[in-house]
């Protein structure tokens, strides 16, 4: 029972990262490799300052705020100079690796001070793994909340109409180049907060905990929408955590059965690739079975 | 009467490595308020290229743009949109997919105006939209529907009413019934001509079908290799027939 709040837990934590993800993947409709390295930007400045005594809350909104300035770097790169996107995230992505080495110092850092956000605000009174549950509600609500109410404004649905037809957009007067400045800062600045909030939970960071994050955050967004197609776009943000939930699930259940910790990142990788093979794998089977039944 | 729109000397360079093609050259234009002008000319002649250089897509080489008297050649795309609105000719081009027919005409209601953070107001609206498709059979009470899931006739329709719903001082449209079967293209050229003489709008048109440069329109010219070859007005246009018109290809 333990195993499984805990990975619920992990569950709500992870899907604040692939909201974040969303606003790019999604929206504006391109894959974005800076969330490795905005990832453990975030974690390696919340550890920093919690260990030179700033405020839990104060480290996680600075992990946010430099999450924001990474996807400026992008946008720059990808908007103003125009270097394709792919190319613009991992040139990010390959810049702050030193930044983080610079920011912690070293590879990695415990966090020795036991503050940390899951066990103040009354948080520690809870059952154990019930404080990531309920922090991730909060911030998961906050966050869910304030996006659709960004996307619902002038500036939100321009946004929008520029992942979904830029040249649309920009002949309605859109500065596509502003929105897309936008979409990267807001979806790393998200990134870099749960790297915040994932460092505090494990208690400590790493310069490398951001590999294989852009696969954790897309199963999230993948295993949602194969669960709820065609849901409006608020619901498609709920439908991310549910999809972050099932993945942890699956992941779970994998090393249960006894596969090797070390091939976690493996097994990440086929379950995205069976969960964006299955809308193809389901019309293949469909298309099988009303032939047969025409056969017959 | 002042022009509306003034084109000087206008030239479009394609540098290669070996030789330099004029896209457009030397091209000199004037359209007054109100002109509805067909222009001609086969593939390559400069048309699409001269929708460009006036919506600040392309920038010209050399020459000038004058809007209204202003010199607009430098312009962007997005300062030049509050005034010029064009319907491409893929029907996938004017259109945001994953919103809705409503949400499509309300992005164009804003047509060159900034976009604020404050909260849209499309139930405000939705009266004005239902009111406009009203006598489209092919959008109403589709306002609610996602645009991607409509037919290529029913999305080019959406973009031409996008592109009048915030009555521009000019309308460009380019070849847009060119990918539409031929009821729909009749239907959708129908509605252009009936909407551009109610709103007395000004509009530039590139066709290649020549009963429609020869239905419609108040001019006519005829672009072949970045030049215009010929330009007629109303009388002397009526006097020319298709097969007239054919020699000029």
């Amino acid at each position: 029972m333990s195993l499984i709040v805990s990975t619920i837990s992990q569950g709500f934590i992870w899907s604040i990262m692939a909201i974040g993800l969303f606003i790019t993947f999604r929206i504006l409709d391109f894959p974005d490799m800076t969330v490795e390295g905005s990832f453990p930007l975030g974690a390696v400045t919340a550890v920093s300052l919690i260990q030179s005594g700033h405020s839990t809350l104060y480290s996680l909104l600075i992990a946010f705020l430099f999450g924001c300035l990474a996807g400026f770097a992008t946008a720059f790169l990808y908007a103003k100079l125009n270097v394709p996107i792919l190319l613009a995230g991992i040139l990010t992505m390959t810049a702050l690796y030193s930044i983080n080495l610079r920011i912690l110092g070293k590879a990695n850092m415990s966090l020795t001070k036991s503050t940390n956000i899951f066990n103040q605000f009354g948080l520690d009174k809870l059952p154990t793994n019930f404080n990531g549950i309920v922090l991730g509600i909060i911030i998961i609500a906050l966050i869910i909340f304030l996006l659709i109410i960004f996307l619902n404004t002038e500036k939100g649905q321009a946004v929008i109409a520029t992942g979904d037809n830029e040249t649309m957009a920009a002949s309605l007067g859109i500065n596509t180049t502003v929105m897309k400045f936008i979409g990267l800062m807001v979806s790393n600045g998200i990134v870099a907060l749960t790297g915040g909030l994932i460092a505090q939970q494990n208690g400590f960071a790493d310069v490398n905990m951001g590999i294989g994050v852009i696969v954790i955050g897309l199963s999230a967004i993948i295993i949602g929408e194969v669960i709820y197609p065609d849901v409006p776009l608020s619901v498609r943000l709920m439908t991310i955590v549910i999809g972050s939930i099932v993945y942890r699930l699956i992941l779970m259940i994998v090393l249960l059965l006894g596969f090797n910790t070390n091939d976690l990142k493996l097994i990440s990788a086929i379950i995205l690739a069976l969960c964006l093979a299955l809308p193809t794998i389901r019309a293949q089977f469909l298309k099988t079975l009303r032939n047969g039944v025409k056969t017959k | 009467m002042k022009p509306l729109l003034e084109i000087k000397d206008a030239v479009k360079t394609i540098y290669n490595d070996d030789d330099n093609l004029n896209i457009l050259n030397n091209i000199n234009l004037t359209i007054n308020p109100k002109d509805f002008l067909v222009v001609l000319g086969t593939n390559g002649a400069g048309k699409s290229t001269l929708l460009d250089a006036i919506t600040g897509t392309n920038q010209l080489t050399s020459g000038k743009i004058l809007l209204n008297g202003d010199d607009i050649t430098s312009e962007n795309l997005a300062k030049r949109s509050r005034h010029i609105s064009r319907v491409y000719q893929d029907p996938k081009s004017g259109t945001a997919p994953r919103m809705t027919v409503a949400e499509n005409l309300l992005l164009a209601k804003r047509r060159g105006l900034p976009r604020r953070l404050r909260l849209r107001k499309l139930n405000d609206h939705m009266e004005e939209f239902q009111k406009l498709i009203s006598n489209l059979p092919t959008l109403d009470n589709r306002l609610n529907t996602f645009t991607e899931k409509l037919s290529g006739g029913q999305r080019q329709t959406l973009s031409f009413l996008m592109a009048i719903i915030q009555k521009p001082e000019l309308l460009l449209l380019d070849e847009h019934t060119a990918a539409l079967d031929p009821q729909t293209s009749k239907d959708l050229m129908e509605l252009t001509s009936r909407i551009i003489l109610e709103k007395e709008l000004t509009c530039m048109m590139i066709t290649h079908d020549l009963s429609d440069a020869m239905k419609y329109g108040n001019r006519l010219i005829v672009l072949k290799k970045g030049e215009i070859i010929l330009d007629l007005n109303q009388e002397e246009k009526n006097k020319l027939t298709e097969a007239d018109l054919l020699q000029y290809f």
